[in-house]
C-alpha cells in the first residue's frame, strides 16, 4: 500500500473518531473501566499468588519425634516422612540442636536456666510442595508411629489460599461479561459511525473505491478506541493500585503489595492486548454486520 | 465499449425489467437511452456499474464480463466508468474542490496527483471558481457540474448518466448536455438516459428507445416514438 494510502486510511480513522466524539468517549471510558476491573482482580491474584510463594519457603511444618525414640529410630521415621507424596524435604534436627538454637533465641533469659537437651525432642523442618494440602498431610503425619506431635501454621495460609481462589473465580466469572460490554460498545460505535457515513460510502462504491479500502478505517477507528481505553486503564489502574498499596502499607505490616512498577510490562501488555483486540473485533463484527460492500 | 446480448434481468419480485436487450456502442460514441417510465432504463445501468447481475444473455463493459465477474473487480470496472444520477448524490459537508478530490483520494491517488487533476477538470465543467462553495450554496445546475467533475476525474473511458437533467430547468438541462458534448469531442464515450424530447431532438444523436425491457429503436435520426408522460 501507497505511503498516501496509509496517511489517508488513518486520517479518516482519526477524523471520524472525533466526529461522533462523545460516542467514542463514551466506548474508551467503558472500555478502560472494564480493563480497570479485569486488572484489579488480576493484580490481587497476582500478589495472593506471590505471597503465598513466599509463605511456602517460609511455613514449616514441625513434627516432634516420640521421646522414648533413640536418635537412630528417629531418622528411620524420618526416611518414611520423605517419602511422603506432598513433602519437599524433611531436615532432622537433633533435641541437642533444637536446645541449642532454643538457648541462643533464650540467652538472656533466667528463666530456662537449668533446661536440659533431654527434655526436648528430637524434630523435623518439613517443608511442603503445595501448602493447600497442608491439612490432608498433617493428618498423615499424625497418624504415623513414633510421631509425637505435629505443630504447624495452618490459619493464614487456609485464608489466603481462599481469597486467591475467590480472586480467581470473581476475575473468571467478570472478565467474559466485562469483555462482551466492550465489544458490544465499540460494535456500536462503528454501526454508528458507519451510518454516519452511508453517503460517503455509497459515493466510494460508486466511483470504485476496493472493499479493504472502504473498510479500512473503521478498522482504524475500532483499534483507536481500543487502545485509547487502554491507555486510559492503564493509568487508573496505576493510580488506584498506589492508593491501595499505600493503604495497606499503613495499616498492615505483615503484608505488603509489590510496586506497579514490577508490574508495569506485563500489565502494559495484557491491557493494551485485550484493548486492541475488542477494538478490532468488535469493529469488524460491526463491518460484516452492516457494511454491504 | 459495451456490448449486451440478449441481455435478461428478473427482479426477486418477479418483475422482468429487461427482456432480451441488444445494445453495442462503441467507444467515442454519444448515445441517448431513452424510454417510459419503467421500461428498464435505469436496470440496464445497474448492470453496466455491476449493481446487478443479468439472469441471462451476456454483458460486456470495458473488458469486464459482467455475468461473470468476481467482486473484487467490480471496483477496478467503476474506475472506467464515470456515473451521474439525477440527485447529483454529492457530499454535503465537503467543498466542491473536496468532493471532487475524495473520488481521486479513494481509490489510492497521490496528493501530487489529486492536486494537478482537479483544478484541471473544475477548470472544465467551468466551476473553477467555486471550489471552495459547499453543495447548498450552488445551483442545481452547477451542483450537477461538480458530480459531471468527479464523473471525470479518474479518467474514465465512459460516462454513464441516468436522468442527469431531471431536476434541472430546460435551459440548464441543455447546458449540462453542451457540456456532455464537449467531454465527448475530448474522446470519451457518452451514455444519458432521459425523458426529454425536446432535449433530445436539440442534438444530433444516436437514440435508442427501450420499451417493456427491449430495445424497440435504435438509429442516428435523432427521432424517437416515445409519448411523454
Ligand atoms: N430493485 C428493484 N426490485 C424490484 N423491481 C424493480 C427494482 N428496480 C426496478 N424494478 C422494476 O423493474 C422495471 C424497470 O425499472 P427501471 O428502474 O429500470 O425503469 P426506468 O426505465 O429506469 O424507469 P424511470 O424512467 O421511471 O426511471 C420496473 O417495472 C420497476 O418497477
Ligand atoms: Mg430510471
Amino acid at each position: 500500500m501507497k505511503q498516501n494510502n496509509f496517511g489517508y486510511l488513518v486520517h479518516e480513522g482519526v477524523r471520524s473518531l472525533f466526529r461522533h466524539g462523545f460516542t467514542s468517549f463514551a466506548a474508551i471510558c467503558i472500555t478502560a473501566v472494564c480493563l480497570v476491573i479485569f486488572g484489579c482482580f488480576g493484580m490481587i491474584a497476582y500478589n495472593l499468588g506471590l505471597l503465598l510463594d513466599d509463605l511456602q519457603a517460609e511455613s514449616r511444618v514441625l513434627v516432634f519425634v516420640d521421646e522414648n525414640y533413640s536418635q537412630a529410630e528417629a531418622k528411620s521415621v524420618g526416611s518414611q516422612i520423605n517419602l511422603m507424596d506432598n513433602v519437599a524435604d524433611a531436615v532432622f534436627v537433633s533435641r541437642e540442636e533444637a536446645f541449642a538454637k532454643f538457648l541462643a533465641q533464650n540467652e538472656d533469659d533466667e528463666v530456662y536456666e537449668g533446661v536440659e537437651a533431654a527434655t526436648l525432642r528430637d524434630q523435623f523442618e518439613i517443608t511442603l510442595i503445595d501448602n493447600s494440602k497442608m491439612d490432608e498431610t498433617i493428618a498423615a503425619l499424625r497418624g504415623m508411629q513414633g510421631v509425637a506431635k505435629v505443630n504447624a501454621q495452618t490459619g493464614v495460609v487456609n485464608r489466603l489460599l481462599t481469597l486467591q481462589t475467590f480472586a480467581g473465580t470473581a476475575a473468571a466469572v467478570v472478565a467474559p461479561v466485562l469483555l462482551l460490554v466492550s465489544l458490544v460498545i465499540i460494535f456500536n460505535t462503528i454501526k454508528l459511525a458507519m451510518l454516519d457515513r452511508r453517503e460517503e460510502i455509497a459515493i466510494m462504491r460508486m466511483v470504485g473505491a476496493t472493499k479493504q479500502f472502504i473498510r479500512l478505517p473503521f478498522v482504524v477507528e475500532g483499534l483507536l478506541l481500543g487502545l485509547f481505553g487502554s491507555i486510559l486503564s492503564f493509568f487508573v489502574l496505576w493510580g488506584v493500585y498506589d492508593l491501595i498499596r499505600n493503604a495497606i502499607a499503613a495499616s498492615l505490616d505483615f503484608m505488603s503489595l509489590i510496586p506497579f512498577t514490577q508490574m508495569l510490562i506485563p500489565v502494559a501488555m495484557l491491557c493494551g492486548g485485550i484493548g486492541l483486540f475488542i477494538g478490532v473485533l468488535g469493529s469488524l463484527m460491526s463491518i460484516r454486520k452492516f457494511l454491504k460492500v | 465499449m459495451i456490448d449486451l446480448i440478449n441481455a435478461v434481468k428478473t427482479y426477486e419480485t418477479g418483475t422482468r425489467a429487461l427482456n432480451g436487450v441488444d445494445i453495442h456502442i462503441d467507444d467515442g460514441e454519444f448515445v441517448f437511452l431513452v424510454g417510459q417510465s419503467g421500461s428498464g432504463k435505469s436496470t440496464i445501468i445497474k448492470l453496466l456499474t455491476g449493481e446487478i447481475k443479468p439472469d441471462g444473455g451476456s454483458v460486456l463493459v470495458n473488458g469486464y464480463r459482467l455475468e461473470s465477474i468476481r467482486r473484487s473487480s467490480v471496483p477496478y470496472l467503476r474506475r472506467t466508468l464515470g456515473v451521474i444520477f439525477q440527485d447529483f448524490r454529492l457530499i454535503a459537508n465537503k467543498t466542491v474542490y473536496e468532493n471532487v478530490s475524495f473520488a481521486m483520494r479513494v481509490i489510492g491517488a497521490s496528493n501530487a496527483e489529486i492536486k494537478k487533476r482537479v483544478p484541471y477538470v473544475l477548470d472544465l465543467v467551468g466551476l473553477e471558481t467555486k471550489a471552495r462553495r459547499l453543495p447548498h450554496e450552488l445551483s442545481g445546475g452547477e451542483q450537477q457540474r461538480v458530480a459531471i467533475a468527479r464523473a471525470l476525474i479518474n479518467n474514465p473511458t465512459m460516462i454513464i448518466a441516468d436522468e442527469p437533467t431531471g431536476n434541472l430547468d430546460p435551459a440548464r438541462s441543455f447546458e449540462i448536455m453542451l457540456l456532455l458534448e464537449q467531454i465527448n469531442a475530448l474522446g470519451t464515450t457518452v451514455m444519458v438516459v432521459t425523458h426529454e424530447k425536446g432535449l433530445v431532438d436539440r442534438f444530433t444523436k444516436r437514440v435508442i428507445a427501450i420499451e417493456g425491457g427491449k430495445v424497440i429503436s435504435d438509429g442516428m435520426d435523432g427521432y424517437y416514438n416515445y409519448e411523454a408522460e
